[in-house]
């Protein structure tokens, strides 16, 4: 039981600081500030809920209970703050990458 | 038990990667050519920062860092919210 933990806590946590790394390359990468949400906030919050699950495998239940609250609000506001975010920059005159090629970096 | 450091020196290596992405994304922040486009940089950055003091409650097993961990979640939030209201309307009404 405690080796089949052990295993889940460390693929959990590789595979949570891959999608981090995913979602720093897109916002590297990606010519446009939609292109950019899109990549960031999905990879972001599941890359944050993969680890903070890698850590609250590996915890007792009063500390294991904090990290799945946590878990619970990084699901509940980054995808709210991301569609703040793209609704500013659309209401501020940017318009979508749709047609275009050249990226404006 | 070896399962236990092997998982510490696991952690603090994933809170230097974690720190590395920070780096990189500063530099979106930075050259960002468009307003939201650091709003973006700055929201990811906050979750990166959330998850390095999460790994830090671990390696150093203080348990109260976790709280911090969540007013940081909150501020995070509301300073996105802000600044994007900020942009939308020119005013924080």
């Amino acid at each position: 039981m405690n080796t089949i933990l052990y295993y889940a806590s460390v693929i959990s946590l590789i595979v949570g600081l891959f999608f981090l790394l995913v979602a720093t390359v897109g916002l590297l990468r990606l010519p446009d500030v939609y292109n950019r949400l899109h990549a960031t906030s999905k990879c972001d919050t599941l890359g944050a809920g993969l680890v903070l699950l890698s850590l609250a495998l590996q915890s007792e239940a009063a500390v294991a209970i904090r990290l799945v609250l946590l878990i619970i609000f990084i699901l509940v506001t980054n995808p709210t703050a991301a569609h703040v975010i793209a609704r500013a920059a659309y209401t501020t005159g940017i318009r979508p990458l749709i047609g275009r090629s050249e990226s404006d970096d | 038990m070896i399962y236990e450091q092997t998982l510490d020196i696991m952690y603090a290596v994933g809170a230097i990667l974690v720190m590395l992405m920070i780096f990189f994304s500063m530099i979106r922040a930075l050259a960002g050519p468009t307003a939201p486009d650091r709003v973006v940089a700055i929201n990811i950055i906050t979750t990166n920062t959330l998850i390095i003091i999460t790994l830090i409650a671990r390696v150093y097993a203080q348990v109260y860092f976790l709280d911090i961990a969540m007013v940081y979640a909150l501020m995070g939030f509301i300073a996105t919210i802000g600044v994007a209201k900020y942009l939308e309307k020119g005013a924080l009404e």
